[in-house]
């Protein structure tokens, strides 16, 4: 398993980057990877964070549409936060491991 | 007398049907099952229809026909459940009492969810095939169809059968070419995942087979809205597709009633254990197949495995012991790849699709993430051994369970 260095805390992360042990991320962090992903968090970008961080921790699948229906934003507006592949860089800021869309 | 309660009647609650009359004394428990049509589809086979491969009346038969005696069959829209008093409300106003439940309502498309897509074209130049009514009239666009841009878009996951998409286009290159149209079709294959597929072995294998026949990807492509008037899909992100003819995977949702129960999430899928197949709310309630939200593959396969699973756990239930059994995720699909040629894949929980050869180790006859004749022969033995063994919840070779004999890492 791989580690990676933020804002001087050593976290462990995939290959790719996304957090595999979500219990090491902190709010400080979430801004250095967002920064990363050419992203400046906001409060909104933080209600959107725990909104994924809860579900995820009650084992439920996220998609983008979840997001979109959780009353939290709409669709177009989670795009707007997190631009391109937002479920993806979400979930990478939030420091959950990647969402496999259910096959 | 105790009432065991079974809502929709398609491929999990025909075999819990059969299932549970089998083991349940008859002077002691009553069987009901309710659902809203009267018609069995064979879902798997709409995938032939728009080439005319399949006819509907390969497709279709009587409910009634598969149903055990001893099983009353109720015919009527399900309004919901209400699971503090252990009832069951139908829209004629009938309330049904039950000591268990077991909620297989399936999933259904909703083209509704997307703007546009139910617009002028629907059904003219934009089709979906998860319905008869979409396969048939696809059917019948492609016998004049002069080609064009041909494209198949997924608006979002999970979906019935993921891998129906992928077979369509690989079927939709072989028809054409035989049809010496091929040149005049151009097909692209556009998806919100990240590749072909899920799940990163068979994506690479499935990802390449698309290459060689030279059918494109779009990956990573959200859909937010059809547009009638420029004819193109236009993604959250604002990208555009143009197409002539598009074959689209509509949103999909549990049914509604779950809704109006309060079981569900966000998209109607009743919020269950991944496991045990206890709902999340009452622990009479069980669910079983497409209406769950397993995070597994919505197929018939996955339903066969966990009518098991869930024939087990709800004795345990009934005989007030804990609940033994647990369903691993086991899923296992033929994918027609064209020409006469089909693949496998068996996968579960935590274990993606692996090549080998499946059921028996080393001899097959299926060979696991592979092209081959045999596997095209599988899926069209499906249609048999669905109507014949599957619906009659009679034993199959293929353990509920998935087994790492046979395959290789
Ligand atoms: C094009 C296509 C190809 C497929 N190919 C394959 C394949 O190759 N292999 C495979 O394994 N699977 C395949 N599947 C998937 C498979 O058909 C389904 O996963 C399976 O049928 C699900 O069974 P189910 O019992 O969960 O739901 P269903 O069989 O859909 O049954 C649900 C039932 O509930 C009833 N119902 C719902 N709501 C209500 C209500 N409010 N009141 C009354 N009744 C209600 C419905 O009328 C229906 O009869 C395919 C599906 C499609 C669409």
């Amino acid at each position: 398993m791989a580690q990676k260095v933020i804002a001087g805390v050593t976290v462990d992360v995939t290959e790719e980057g996304y957090f595999t042990n979500p219990a090491q991320w902190t709010r400080e962090l979430a801004a250095e990877i967002a920064k990363e992903e050419g992203v400046q968090l906001t409060d909104k970008h933080f209600d959107v964070l725990n909104f994924i961080r809860e579900r995820f921790a009650k084992g439920e699948a996220l998609t983008i549409r979840s997001v979109g229906n959780s009353g939290i934003i709409d669709i177009k507006g989670f795009y707007g936060l997190f631009p391109g592949a937002p479920m993806k860089k979400a979930a990478k800021v939030a420091g959950i491991p990647k969402p496999a869309s259910c096959i | 007398m105790k009432k065991l309660l079974i809502l929709g009647a398609g491929t999990g609650g025909t075999i819990m049907a059969n299932k549970m009359r089998a083991l349940l004394e008859r002077d002691e428990w009553d069987i009901t099952i309710v659902d809203q049509f009267r018609t069995h589809y064979y879902q798997p086979g709409f995938l032939f229809i728009p080439f005319g491969m399949y006819k509907k009346d390969d497709v279709v038969k009587p409910k009634t026909s598969f149903l055990p005696v001893g099983v009353n069959i109720i015919f009527q829209e399900i309004d919901r459940i209400d699971g503090m008093n252990n009832h069951v409300l139908l829209k004629d106003g009938i309330s049904l009492n039950y000591d268990f439940l077991i909620i297989a309502t399936g999933t259904r498309v909703v083209p509704e969810e997307t703007p546009g897509m139910k617009g002028p074209l629907w059904h003219k130049q934009v089709f979906d095939f998860y319905t008869i009514e979409g396969a048939l009239a696809l059917a019948d666009f492609f016998k004049t169809w002069p080609g064009g841009e041909l494209v198949l878009n997924i608006a979002d996951m999970p979906i019935k059968c993921p891998v129906a998409p992928l077979e369509f286009v690989m079927f939709a290159d072989a028809f054409f070419v035989e049809r010496g149209l091929r040149n005049k079709v151009n097909i692209t294959y556009v998806t919100p995942m990240s590749g072909a597929f899920t799940k990163p072995r068979a994506s690479k294998v499935l990802g390449n087979l698309l290459a060689e026949k030279n059918i494109n990807i779009l990956s990573d492509f959200y859909l937010e809205r059809v547009d009638n008037v420029k004819k193109v899909l236009v993604s959250y992100d604002e990208k555009e597709v143009p197409f002539d003819c598009l074959v689209t995977i509509p949103v999909h949702k549990g049914d509604p009633l779950i809704g109006r129960s309060g079981l569900g999430d966000e998209m109607d899928f009743v919020k269950a254990h991944k496991h045990t197949l206890q709902s999340d709310h009452f622990p009479n309630i069980f669910v079983i197949g497409d209406a769950g939200n397993f995070p597994t593959s919505k197929a018939g396969s996955v339903v066969h495995f966990q009518a098991d699973v869930l024939t087990e756990n709800l004795m345990c239930a009934i005989e007030n012991r804990p609940l033994t059994d647990a369903y691993d995720g086991h899923s296992n699909c033929y994918i027609e790849t064209g020409f006469g040629k089909g693949a496998l894949i068996d996968f579960n929980y935590d274990t993606e699709p692996l090549p080998g050869s499946f059921p028996f180790p080393g001899i097959g006859p299926f060979g696991l993430l592979k092209e081959t004749r045999m596997n095209h022969y599988g899926k069209l033995m499906f249609r048999w051994i669905y109507w014949h063994i599957l619906l009659k919840g009679k034993e199959m070779p293929i353990d509920s369970k998935m087994t790492m004999a046979g395959k290789k890492m």
